[in-house]
């Protein structure tokens, strides 16, 4: 029930050479963290991941079913079962907050209940508890064009909780947020994974987001893996060459932040994602 | 020459403005343009004389029985001919719209069947709306005979083509992003429709197809020299009675029509903005 990647290569239309040689294999109910420079690939690694892109080379198995082999109605079904939330929400400004949480059953349900739904919405209640687990619960029947970037980007993650896929994708989910509201959603995305026991990748731009939250932390550069670590072995001599290009170590702060320690002397100071 | 880099757009902007010039002279002399006729003395008076024919428009209560007769019979007529029409539009529009298509993620298999399908609907669209709807409504006549099903039907097929066609490109210039995020979890292409693309779109759908309704009420006078009855019928009567205060009371009627089509148009922008 988990995924796995074998020797996966991409590259996009325009030339740019996005994924090579990626062999990536996670079992189910694992938790991952992708981290590395922007541009690296973690955006195509995830699309791949969610049966969006299809690799030039290689071979991919999500959910125990190789989505690009499948007849079309069964890739259908396998991507009903995978939940990725984007970096920038895909959401219509105009559409209702309500809406925009159930459209994450679309997958699941008959089409005359989908349009069912934006008359009188069928299942209030379910997006209600999913916007309320993000305290955004009051704004159910608000136009999503009223809502600010870090809450648009919850109702986002709310259609995904409502979705409940088995294998849960997440592309720099809290980029809009601050810190302290990043420390709680990324906490909540690990505990809905753990509650569920399904699968987790999320990448994050901040590093002790993901150090943090994270058992297993990939790091991905030039759009190959570079490392793919337990958190406690990721160190900075690591870390240092992955963030290389961008001359600084990304951080969220937050909560618990660690001190920077002395060997860090080098690298400039925090900065807030 | 500065040092400063050069706008790399600029030279091509001004080559392109030049050749839409160029093209533009012969085709003005082609035409026979010469505007400042409209202002010689002569073609002023006999302009005013044509004109003046039209005062004061036709108010005797016989009359004006028949115009409203005429105007409900247009308005029925219009309005079946764009009920038809959208019937036609509508699916062939959503063959056309790319951002629909599920083949086209990934991008998976078979995916020359969609492109067949839209080049199979554009071809046909073109027919539709290439023929002109007299034609159609003479081609009608022959079955129907003299009356306003003909009419009805070549409204009905001329204006599904313009419909689908505008429908088609309306679909395709709104932010796909939202309805592709649909089709990568696995929902259908009408879900992701109503989900992903009519929030965006709908209001301008709506606004073209009852600016497409108020352009039929005035193809109803084309309509009128088949025998399709309606205001067309009784302008063409008047024309050739040489009655002008009649067809002053018509083009009246006609100019209400359509500041009402506007501002009803302006009424259901506002609803759904």
């Amino acid at each position: 029930m988990g995924f796995s990647l074998e020797g996966v290569g991409l590259t996009h239309a325009n030339g740019f050479r996005a994924l090579r040689g990626v062999d990536l294999r996670v079992a189910p109910g694992e938790r991952v963290a992708l981290i590395g420079a922007s541009g690296a690939g973690k955006t195509t690694l995830l699309r791949v991941l969610a049966a969006s892109l299809r690799p030039g080379e290689g071979r991919v198995t999500l959910l125990d079913g190789e989505p690009w082999a499948c007849a079309p109605a069964a890739l259908r079904r396998l991507r009903a079962r995978i939940g990725l939330v984007h970096q920038s929400p895909p959401i219509p400004p105009r559409q209702r907050v309500v809406s925009a949480v159930l459209a994450g059953r679309l997958g699941q349900w008959p089409l005359w209940k989908s349009l069912a739904s934006l008359v009188l919405p069928v299942d209030p209640d379910g997006a209600r508890a999913a916007l309320a687990r993000l305290d955004l619960a009051e704004r159910l029947y608000e136009r999503c064009d009223r809502l600010s970037g870090g809450q648009l980007q919850r109702v986002a993650l709310a259609r995904v909780l409502y979705q409940q896929p088995d294998l849960l994708l997440a592309d720099e989910p809290v980029s809009a947020m601050d810190p302290a509201l990043s420390e709680l959603t990324i906490a909540l995305l690990n505990e809905e994974a753990t509650r569920r026991g399904v699968t987790l990748v999320a990448s994050l731009h901040a590093v002790d987001l993901a150090l943090r939250h994270f058992p297993r932390v990939v790091g991905v550069k030039d759009g190959a893996i570079l490392f793919d670590l337990p958190a406690a072995q990721v160190g900075d001599a690591l870390l240092r060459e992955l963030y290389a290009a961008e001359g600084g170590l990304p951080l969220a702060g937050g909560l618990h932040a660690p001190e920077p320690a002395e060997s860090t002397g080098e690298l400039p100071p925090m900065r807030c994602a | 020459m500065s040092t400063a880099v050069r706008d790399p757009a600029a030279l091509p902007r001004l080559g392109w403005t030049l050749v839409a010039l160029v093209l533009l002279w012969p085709l003005l002399r082609l035409t026979d343009f010469h505007p400042a006729a409209l202002f010689e003395a002569g073609n002023l008076t006999a302009m005013g004389n044509f004109l003046a024919g039209f005062l004061p428009p036709e108010t005797a209560p016989d009359f004006l029985s028949l115009l409203g007769k005429a105007t409900v019979e247009t308005l029925a007529m219009a309005t079946a001919g764009i009920a038809l029409s959208i019937l036609l539009a509508v699916p062939l529009g959503l063959v056309l719209t790319r951002s629909l298509s599920i083949a086209r993620l990934g991008p998976g298999r078979r995916g020359w069947i969609g492109q067949l399908l839209r080049g199979v609907a554009r071809a046909l669209l073109a027919v539709l709306r290439g023929v002109p709807e007299l034609v159609w409504a003479l081609l009608f006549v022959r079955v129907f005979g003299l009356g306003a099903a003909a009419g009805v039907l070549a409204l009905g097929i001329t204006y599904g083509g313009m419909l689908g066609k505008v429908y088609g490109e309306i679909l395709e210039s709104t932010d796909a992003r939202p309805a592709r995020a649909l089709l990568e979890a696995g929902s259908g292409r009408l879900a992701a429709l109503c989900y992903g693309l009519l929030p965006n779109a709908a209001s301008e759908l709506v606004s073209y197809t009852v600016y497409r309704w108020e352009c039929a009420v005035r193809a109803s006078v084309v309509m009128g020299f088949v025998g399709a009855g309606g205001l067309g019928q009784l302008m063409d009567q008047s024309m050739k009675m040489l009655n002008g205060g009649e067809a002053a009371s018509i083009l009246v009627t006609f100019l209400a029509l359509v500041v009402a089509a506007d501002g009803l148009s302006e009424l259901l922008r506002r609803r759904l903005a």
